[in-house]
């Protein structure tokens, strides 16, 4: 046994790799619930390649064969239903899975110094994990496939003169049709894993660089015993590794439950529209992106038209998303966890939040005045979180930071 | 190696040459796959124009026929409606189609059509890109009551346009609906993707 790993390790640095990452490998000892969000996130992405690899050997990626073929996975494929549905519920899960994850960061001020590059990596493969998902959605080609992209391709046309260039480039046609779905298709199946691989890893050497935040935000690497290692850091493995599987086999409870019992999720999952085969003709009644995606699809309703142009909406969309990058640099504060900081923040955070799962909400109902009304006003206050930042974490009386982590 | 100097000027033109000849290779290389993502010929060859015969079609009803994947639609429209088209001036964005990009000159008139009786449209808002629900009823509650006259409802995003596709001010979609090239062949065929000769 020794003997193969001596011959491996003069070849390929398995033992090196294995304990600067796992057996080595010292994160803080007070981890919460908040911190099994990233290990699942990773095993989620592991189960979208899976079951898409399966999927893909039956899916065809032709307009008009591609919601026949998705039927026949359903009905005709032995376990198909159950490889489709793991994979749709997947989606889901992964959203829910890494807005939490986000959140955490929110709560403990992971993105600040010295993480922002883990924030900003992560952020990256948020959005390119939207897209992901987006073009996901477009392959079964049911109503809302076809009429979710062509809003969200749309986006694109409202762009000042080259508008209508883009539009045709990105469709290779001058409407949704097949070309669209075979290049979606392509991308989501090739290009986008790629990318969230590569992002994935690259996020977890950024962090594996600095070290694991914690619930007090104390760096624990400034504490070490004499031989180099922090008085608060664990290893990893096999004290963290054994608590993730505890997670893992929770969450799979209860995915799989959804999974077995209500994987349309009364709509919120896989919309009721999307069952009936995609018509150019005609709008379903009510159309909206899945829930993952409404909290910007409704800034994008709340912003007027300006000067006969919807861009300015487009604009905002994209700035609501983008603006996330910005908080690492927005945060003034000298205190990193939520346990510490003034109670102005605490406030902010709370309204964000509320506006979040507000606009959420909002997404997914159809316009009406006072919805009209309201998305306005959570719109504000969205983006009142980020630009107020600067001043309300710089007032209010923030309580000391111990040096060593607490239980 | 050592006893002779490293030359760090050719090192830097070699390295300063190859980047730029390099960058313009890409950049070339770049052409034949950006373009493979264009309409191709089979695409474009698939616009024909399409005919519709509205002979039996009554006043009020609406056909939709796909011209180049976009739904058009032909609808008759009575007295009523069209004296309606002149009331409405006060409530829309662009009662007078002056964004000319949206109708051929020809349909650049108050019911935005060549015959006052026959509406010819595209039936995709100009906000992004939905097929609005045809809702003719005057008067409809749920669309403002008295005040409407008859028209178009986007069910995404909740634009509204008049029954001469003309969209009314305050709602998402900036335009008016586009009208398409079309003429009449005989009296009840319309040939839609060909202007009229002139």
């Amino acid at each position: 046994m020794d003997n193969n790993k001596n011959w491996i390790d003069q070849r390929f640095p398995l033992t090196k790799v294995w304990n600067e990452h796992l057996a080595e490998y010292y994160t803080p000892r007070n981890f919460n619930f908040w911190y099994f969000f990233g290990s699942l996130a990773m095993l989620v992405l592991v189960m979208q390649i899976v079951t898409g690899i399966f999927l893909t050997m039956h899916f065809k990626p032709d307009a008009a064969h591609a919601f026949a073929s998705v039927e026949y996975i359903m009905r005709d494929v032995d376990w198909g239903w159950l490889i489709r549905y793991l994979h749709s519920t997947g989606a889901s899960a992964f959203f829910i899975v890494i807005y939490l994850h986000m959140y955490r960061g929110l709560l403990y001020g992971s993105y600040k110094t010295p993480r922002e590059l883990i924030w900003i990596l992560g952020m990256v493969l948020y959005i390119a994990l939207m897209a992901e998902a987006f073009m996901g959605y477009v392959l079964p080609w049911g109503q809302m496939s076809y009429w979710g992209a062509q809003v969200i391709i749309s986006l694109f046309g409202s762009v000042p003169v080259f508008g209508p260039d883009i539009l045709t480039f990105i469709l290779g046609d001058y409407a949704v049709g097949d070309p669209a779905l075979n290049r979606f298709f392509s991308l989501h199946v090739i290009a986008l894993p790629l990318i969230l691989v590569i992002l994935v890893f690259l996020h977890i050497v950024a962090l594996h660089t600095v070290g694991s935040n914690n619930p007090d935000g104390v760096e624990i690497k400034h504490n070490k015993n004499k031989n180099g290692i922090p008085k608060d850091g664990i290893p990893f493995h096999p004290y963290y590794s054994v608590k993730d599987i505890v997670g893992v086999v929770v969450f799979l409870m209860i995915f799989l439950v959804v999974v077995f019992f209500a994987p349309a999720m009364n709509g919120y999952f896989l919309e009721n529209a999307n069952f009936v085969e995609a018509n150019p003709l005609k709008t379903p009644s009510h159309i909206a992106p899945l829930w993952y995606l409404t909290p910007f699809y409704s800034v994008l309703r709340a912003i007027p038209p300006m000067f006969g142009s919807q861009f300015p909406g487009v604009v905002g969309m994209f700035a609501a998303l983008l603006i996330l990058i910005a908080l690492p640099w927005l945060d003034r504060s000298s205190v990193k966890s939520i346990r510490y900081r003034s109670w102005p923040y605490k406030v902010a955070l709370g309204i964000f939040v509320i506006s979040f799962i507000v606009l959420g909400y909002l997404g997914m109902q159809p316009v009406t005045p006072i919805n009209a009304l309201l998305a306005k006003v959570f719109t504000v206050t969205y983006f009142g979180f980020f630009i107020l930042m600067p001043w309300f974490t710089s007032i209010g009386k923030t309580k000391p930071v111990p040096t060593r982590v607490t239980e | 190696m050592s006893e002779q100097e490293i030359d760090l000027k050719k090192r830097h033109f070699l390295t300063g040459a190859t980047s730029v000849i390099g960058a313009v290779g890409v950049g070339f290389a770049l052409v034949p796959f950006l373009s493979s993502w264009m309409p191709s010929a089979r695409v474009k060859a698939a616009g024909a124009p399409v005919d519709i015969d509205i002979s039996k079609l009554d006043n009020g009803q609406l056909v939709r026929v796909l011209w180049r994947k976009k739904p058009v639609w032909i609808f008759k429209r009575d007295k009523t409606t069209i004296e309606n088209l002149s009331t409405l001036d006060s409530i829309l964005t662009d009662p007078d189609s002056n964004e000319l990009s949206q109708q051929p000159g020809y349909a650049k008139n108050l019911y935005r059509s060549i015959n006052p009786n026959v509406a010819v449209i595209v039936g995709v808002c100009t906000h992004l890109g939905c097929s609005p629900t045809y809702r003719p009823e005057l008067g409809a509650a749920d669309l403002g009551g008295a005040s409407w006259k008859g028209g178009f409802y986007c069910p995404c995003h909740g634009s509204k346009f008049d029954l001469a596709g003309r969209v009314y001010a305050g709602v998402p979609a900036p335009t008016n609906l586009v009208i398409p090239p079309y003429h009449f062949v005989a009296d009840s065929l319309i040939r839609i993707g060909i202007d009229p000769k002139a």
